[in-house]
């Protein structure tokens, strides 16, 4: 085991694994993070916690994280390269897995223009390929990015994103490589709305033998209105909604937009299920977690394994 | 070049404010070719600023002249015994300029009336696109000839992000991604091995202030004034 977290016993024992989010408040009320967390318990394996997410100040990722283990629950700790040089982000790596963090996200993080601070200086010190190699070396061989020794490796499974989306489409799957030639173990993709398209790189993906070297959880966010797949498809760069998805919205009967963006999403999980070289689905259900127990026992999901 | 805009005119006001004798200092080369504090802007401000102040009861007496270069000891010299006759210089080079300028003249204030916005292209008269951070490390060889430390809003170093829209960057639709350029560009030369490999964390050289002595030269015990 590289890290023990429950996130990696799952993977590795075989089973399909199937991990939430949890965006923190914005604010400093601990109860924001408890309330969603009770809605997840025992219905994922890992939950994400988002840092900073869309470039908007909310309680810190480890903070929430804590929280979280509080409550019984596995964080999967995101860390943008937008917010902390390499400094920092080694400091909260040791502080993290002092603190029983065991799951870490390596992102590059949205661009300050999103966010409330759009004056904001982006860090970027080191980018998210770089972040996902540091943290690899700190874990398998006990050094700082530096070189120098550190005095009890983190033990950390490290996660990062990947978007088969955005353009250039043919140059995502050597991304994706790049990654786990950085050493990363898992993966959580964007929001996957074109399955063609999916189907596509994941083949790409299997022929190259990435699906061997890593775990791919396809990334699942059910559409909640007509309005929210609008926005996702017009708003969202790097998110491919295809036209179908809007007509079967537009379909729905009046009050049903959002049981048939459930059932679009229980379509793909049932697919996925069966997909070579996908190893799990990761259940982005944004400001939806109180949706999460419905969607887990509906896509068969439950119960959890116990590893 | 080096680029610069000048700064709005309410603001030089008021960095003037309290001064009655002024002398508008202009450069003549990188920001006279981009428009923004060369003779003939160095003219318009100074008529400006006599306008403004007599407009609001407080005349000021306003000097001007455009120096070939402000980064250049042997130009500054220029004004040596003119400087004493005004009580504060505004100066319309880049911050370089500006700095040397404030250097030389350590008794009087000088203030600036441009901002210095980089290292830019001249696309045409008026219109400056910047290229270069100056980061000390050129990975232009690697990257097609396009810089991910300028272009690419994130600064990476193994882009793309996840953010490419359509061939443009996540921040706005105007503005290209520079790796989906930096891809088609090493894909057309059949060179996209180039960024097959992880890049490593850049060694910032541009966190302190750097000196640049070529081969040869050495630093003089003391600059010669």
């Amino acid at each position: 085991m590289k890290s023990g977290s429950n996130l990696e016993k799952v993977l590795t024992a075989g089973h399909f694994a199937f991990t939430g989010e949890l965006g923190p408040p914005r604010g400093a009320h601990a109860e924001e993070v408890r309330k969603k967390a009770a809605f997840l318990k025992g219905q994922v394996d890992s939950v994400n916690i988002t840092d900073n997410q869309t470039a908007m100040v909310r309680m810190a990722s480890w903070a929430a994280s804590l929280l979280l283990i509080e409550e019984g629950l596995e964080p999967n700790y995101q860390m943008v390269c937008r917010d902390r040089n390499r400094l920092a982000m080694q400091a909260d790596i040791l502080g993290a897995s002092a603190l029983g963090i065991r799951n870490m996200l390596c992102l590059s993080g949205d661009h300050c223009q999103f966010g409330d601070h759009p004056a904001a200086k982006g860090v970027f010190d080191i980018d998210s390929m770089q972040l996902i190699a540091t943290a690899k070396k700190m874990r398998d061989e006990g050094k700082f990015l530096s070189g120098a020794d550190l005095d009890g490796k983190p033990q950390i499974f490290i996660g990062a994103a990947s978007n088969p989306f955005a353009d250039p489409f043919e140059w995502r799957v050597h991304r994706l490589a790049k990654k786990i030639g950085a050493g990363v173990d898992f993966i959580q993709t964007q929001c996957i709305y074109n399955m063609e398209k999916f189907r596509e790189f994941i083949r790409q993906a299997n022929d190259m033998g990435l699906t061997e070297k890593a775990y791919i959880l396809a990334g699942v966010t059910p559409m909640k209105s007509l309005g929210m797949a609008k926005y996702m498809k017009g708003k969202v760069p790097g998110m491919d909604v295809p036209d179908e998805i809007i007509k079967r919205l537009q379909g729905a009967a009046k009050g049903q937009q959002a049981e048939e963006g459930i059932k679009i999403a229980l379509e793909q999980i049932a697919e996925f299920k069966e997909m070579k070289g996908v190893a799990g689905v990761h259940l982005m259900a944004i400001e939806w977690e109180h949706r999460v127990p419905e969607i887990a026992e509906r896509a068969g999901m439950l119960p959890r394994p116990q590893v | 070049m080096i680029v610069a805009k000048r700064k709005p005119f309410d603001e030089i006001m008021q960095l003037i404010k309290g001064h009655k004798k002024v002398l508008v200092v202009g450069c003549g080369t990188c920001v006279a070719v981009c428009l923004a504090g060369g003779e003939k802007e160095v003219a318009v401000l100074s008529t400006e600023l006599d306008m403004g102040r007599k407009l609001a009861n407080n005349p000021v007496e306003v000097g001007s002249i455009t120096l070939e270069r402000q980064c250049d000891r042997e130009y500054l010299a220029q004004l040596d015994g003119k400087v004493k006759d005004y009580d504060a210089l505004i100066s319309m080079a880049c911050g370089v300029g500006i700095q040397f300028l404030a250097e030389r003249f350590p008794d009087t204030p000088v203030l600036p009336a441009v901002d210095t916005c980089g290292l830019a292209v001249n696309q045409d008269v008026g219109w400056y696109e910047e290229r270069c951070r100056s980061c000390g490390r050129c990975v232009l060889g690697l990257t097609g000839g396009i810089c991910p430390v300028t272009m690419c809003a994130k600064g990476l170093y193994n882009g793309p992000c996840g953010g490419t829209n359509q061939g443009s960057c996540e921040i706005s639709a105007d503005q290209p991604c520079a790796w989906n350029a930096i891809y088609d560009r090493l894909k057309a030369q059949g060179r996209l091995d180039c960024i097959l490999e992880l890049q490593p964390p850049q060694e910032w050289k541009d966190t302190t202030p750097r000196t640049l002595i070529q081969p040869g030269y050495t630093k003089p015990e003391k600059a010669k004034a």
